[in-house]
């Protein structure tokens, strides 16, 4: 199923059944500026995460088999913490590849891959994360993103509107 | 919601067949007939589906004189919606922060190159 609604410019496929989730993107910039924010810790922590979070990065290894760990931090002291491993060298055209763990979730590892294509002077962001079983997926997405849960509530409406509409 | 239950809503809704039958569902209850008449499918293989759809509890049964009728069960659907707005949300928010760093350094770029021209001698 795909979630979009009318501000979204996000595009995330959950299709049911299968262990990924695929998302996209267009950002309205050059490609190197795009990875840059993707792979600079600098830049990176300025985006990612909600705003009411503080993102702490503890190593961004941006190398093969470098290591990866993030904490996001609540105002009232919760944490989150991510770690994994990168695959390969990262690089414009090939990407990044990594495994991603959710620390709440131990030893329900995900791969991911990232790739950018810049077309028509946008770039087109693509994420791709493979879970080792659907469970996985839908588990980890339940328990990881709780705390964002109950403020984007969606209608019932909607889905069914989709749902018809899939028919 | 456990992500058992949640699979099962998941995997229930991945059939077009079964997706189908929760718009019809939408509309009021059904038997198995008027459920199984839009498609070239036999009353057995929609019974089929409606276990599946009954298992995952997005459908009640219950009997009617002789029939069975279908209900739409909400509550899971609603659930299942739920846990997709949070993962969206969280991404929604992390790439409307990128796009907006995106452009502060574009223009940033845009003004260090207005400044070299201006420092170049004529």
């Amino acid at each position: 199923m795909t979630t979009t609604n009318k501000t979204a410019k996000t595009e995330i496929l959950v299709e049911p059944g299968t262990q990924q989730i695929v998302m996209t993107r267009a950002f309205a910039a050059p490609r190197e500026l795009v990875y840059r924010a993707f792979t600079d810790p600098e830049l990176l922590v300025q985006w990612l995460g909600p705003s009411r979070m503080t993102m702490t990065i503890e190593r961004h290894e941006m190398r093969d088999g470098g290591v990866w760990r993030y904490i996001h931090r609540d105002a009232d002291g919760s944490e989150a913490a991510f770690h994994g491993v990168i695959h390969g060298e990262p690089s414009l055209e090939g990407g990044v590849v990594r495994t991603f763990e959710f620390e709440g979730f131990p030893g329900h590892v995900s791969m991911e891959t990232l790739s950018l294509e810049e077309r028509d002077g946008k770039t087109f962001m693509r994420t791709n994360s493979v879970f080792q079983s659907v469970e996985d997926r839908d588990g980890m997405v339940a328990s990881g993103m709780e705390s964002g849960v109950n403020e984007g509530m969606q209608k019932l409406d909607a889905l069914l509107a989709r749902l018809v509409a899939a028919r | 919601m456990s992500a058992d239950q949640l699979s099962a809503v998941f995997g229930a809704l991945a059939d077009p067949t079964r997706r189908a039958i929760l718009a019809r569902l939408t509309a009021g209850d059904a038997t198995v007939g008027e459920l199984s008449a839009p498609f070239s499918v036999s009353q057995p293989a929609i019974s089929r589906h409606l276990k599946v759809l009954e298992q995952a509890g997005l459908i009640s049964r219950s009997r009617h004189a002789t029939a069975r009728l279908s209900h739409l069960q909400a509550e899971p659907l609603r659930e299942a919606t739920a846990w997709l707005a949070g993962y969206r949300e969280y991404w929604e928010e992390s790439h409307d922060r990128l796009d907006a760093l995106l452009r502060e350094l574009q223009t940033q770029q845009d003004e260090d190159k207005q400044d070299k021209q201006v420092e170049r001698p004529q």
